[in-house]
């Protein structure tokens, strides 16, 4: 219990990222699929923010820092890189949903549905 | 601290080409090409000059924006990449000049925004390429990945639906490796990867570190389309449109490999790769059948493209298995053979743009007859084939010579078959194709418009010439690009 409760940061993500997956797997449909992925991204994006997370410290800007150099206490602050870092990975997620949902209005247009199994019924067909 | 401004040149002047095609596209479209063309030709310039300037001198540090590292992102440039930039700007370059009529004929009303993706895919594999920042890869690899998404999505028949699926695999690689950067920065604190490498020998044994390392090669596998994970490959490239494949089948995977090499001895040591997570036996074994069932799967192919892609994902087995046989002969086949497979994948594909810009058509069968009707681009074809199957002095032979030399070093006698029967298969392939080109005649009952065809514009040829010379060539001065390039970026074992 206790190792559960002390990591459960990381038990929450795994969790939340095995929901994107199982998405991406069974759903039949192209959107719910696409949703799955977003999912599965939006989870290592938590796993980021959170491991930036300090117990009681407070948003990296240094008070009077501009006045003189001293001494500053990193426990104080909480780590600001991994969530700069996931700025740059949610543009990356809602890109990689926009080119996916543009596709996905293609195929709607080309087949008429976006069903993967009627899809595949009408490639196996021709 | 030299002030050589070549490697930021060499990966932003093709993004800044990318803004202006658009926008120039925009005011007419034939703007667009002479932009790119000459983007990319500046590009290949600097890309040679960091190659010399490497060869010469050693390792380029390029601290973007003046920020020191690990805090600020950091090109790096040795031996490796130097050779893996000259490769993607010189593919490029080429593709780029065949495929100027294809596009007029295969999007006319697309052909602005051809180029910005084209030039925005260059751009990321150029980035994924020089950049000594692991976050930095990543952000580089999806934006390549998304340009490739979209030109493939451009193709016909299937390509929708391959590439959606190609879409989610690729999406799934990219965050695993996302995901395994993220367990490493837990653990050192650090993002770049001369800092990594520095700091993670202190903390073998630990298991975040093992597993980001797992997470990162499983993601990139993902991407390179390694076997078990090969699935996508295949319908991806068959149905991706000429204009466009002739770019991403030789580099996207070469690149992923390059990944993949870096990870585990740049970031990671060699010595942690092979020793501590030691899975040479089970890798190689998976190279095996990617090879094997590659070269078989190619076999049953009557679609020409389609075959190529099957040799695609076995090529792919040569070069990881390469890198797991864990000696400096394996692993300096398998550099070598990035830069041959690159050319070699690059010419076939040539040939395969030329018959369906000829012919609208790409099954084994529309080879008939085009030795007499197009005898320069069979002859490049065949010098691409004898490279395939690994005929000297073509450089085809040379990596795999290299290879097989490493497996017999290490004792691995099943990677060795694989290879040995792989080039089999391959002779089987090409000369089934030669035969038909060469003997087989169209009956009478086509009709006479086939008869007209005949060799192809000089601006698809003469980049299909330059490169078929260009294998030959290489095959020639293997011995040097070893001596100069190759054995500086093989790591000590």
């Amino acid at each position: 219990m206790e190792f559960l409760l002390a990591k459960y940061n990381y038990w929450f993500y795994i969790l939340i990222m095995m929901v994107g997956f199982y998405a991406m797997i069974s759903k039949n449909n192209l959107v719910k699929k696409m949703i799955g992925v977003s999912i599965f991204q939006a989870a290592i994006i938590l796993f980021y923010v959170s491991i930036g997370a300090k117990r009681g410290a407070t948003i990296p800007i240094i008070e009077h820092g501009h006045d003189a150099v001293h001494h500053i206490d990193p426990t104080a602050y909480i780590n600001p890189l991994p969530h700069v870092l996931m700025l740059t990975a949610i543009v990356v997620s809602v890109s990689t949903l926009g080119v996916a949902l543009a596709l996905i209005s293609k195929i709607y247009a080309k087949y008429g549905t976006i069903e993967e199994d009627e899809i595949n019924e009408q490639l196996t067909d021709v | 601290m030299s002030n050589l401004q070549a490697p930021i040149l060499l990966v932003t002047i093709p993004l800044l080409a990318a803004f202006f095609a658009a926008l120039g596209g925009m005011l007419h479209r034939k703007i667009s090409f002479p932009i790119a063309l000459i983007a990319i030709i500046l590009s290949f310039h600097q890309s040679i000059i960091v190659l010399l300037k490497v060869v010469n001198d050693g390792v380029i540090n390029y601290r973007i924006g003046g920020w020191m590292p690990p805090f600020g992102i950091e090109y790096v440039v040795d031996h490796l990449n130097a050779m893996v930039l000259v490769v993607i700007t010189f593919v490029s370059l080429i593709s780029i000049i065949y495929s100027k009529l294809i596009v007029e004929r295969e999007l006319p009303d697309k052909i602005p925004q051809f180029y910005t993706l084209y030039l925005l895919l260059t751009t990321g594999l150029l980035g994924i390429t020089i950049t000594g920042d692991a976050f930095n890869l990543y952000v580089l690899l999806e934006i390549s990945a998304l340009a490739t998404y979209a030109l493939l999505a451009l193709g016909k028949d299937r390509a929708l639906i391959s590439t959606f699926n190609y879409l989610i695999l690729g999406t799934i690689g990219a965050s695993l490796y996302l995901l395994g950067v993220g367990h490493l920065y837990i653990a050192t604190g650090s993002l770049n990867m001369a800092d990594l490498f520095r700091i993670l020998p202190s903390l073998s044994g630990n298991s975040a570190v093992m597993v980001g390392f797992i997470l990162i090669i499983v993601g990139v596998w993902i991407k390179m389309a390694f076997f078990p994970a090969h699935g996508w490959l295949p319908n991806a490239y068959t149905y991706a449109p000429s204009s466009s494949i002739c770019l991403i089948a030789p580099l996207m995977t070469k690149v992923s490999v390059y990944i993949m090499i870096r990870i585990m001895f740049s970031v990671f040591s060699a010595e942690f790769t092979f020793a501590n997570i030691a899975w040479q036996t089970a890798v190689v074994w998976c190279s095996v059948i990617a090879i094997i069932g590659g070269s078989l799967q190619a076999l049953a192919q009557r679609d020409f493209r389609k075959m190529l892609t099957f040799l695609v994902v076995a090529e792919v087995g040569y070069m990881v298995g390469g890198v797991w046989l864990a000696n400096e002969i394996g692993i300096s086949g398998a550099i070598l053979h990035i830069l041959n497979d690159a050319l070699m994948t690059l010419c076939l594909f040539l040939v395969a743009g030329i018959l369906i810009f000829k012919t609208q058509r790409h099954q084994l069968m529309d080879f008939r007859g085009m030795f007499r009707k197009m005898p320069v681009t069979m002859g490049a074809f065949i010098i691409g084939a004898l490279s395939m199957i690994g005929v000297p002095p073509t450089c085809g032979f040379f990596s795999k010579w290299y290879l097989i030399q490493g497996a017999i070093e290490a004792g691995r006698w099943e990677f060795m078959a694989a290879l040995i029967f792989s080039s089999l298969v391959n002779a089987v392939l090409f000369f089934r194709i030669i035969e038909i080109g060469h003997f087989q005649h169209e009956t009478d009952s086509h009709d006479h418009a086939e008869e007209k065809i005949s060799e192809a514009p000089a601006i698809m040829l003469i980049p299909l010439v330059v490169v078929a010379i260009a294998l030959v060539v290489i095959g020639l001065y293997t011995n040097d690009i070893v001596t100069n390039v190759i054995q500086h970026a093989v790591p000590v074992l």
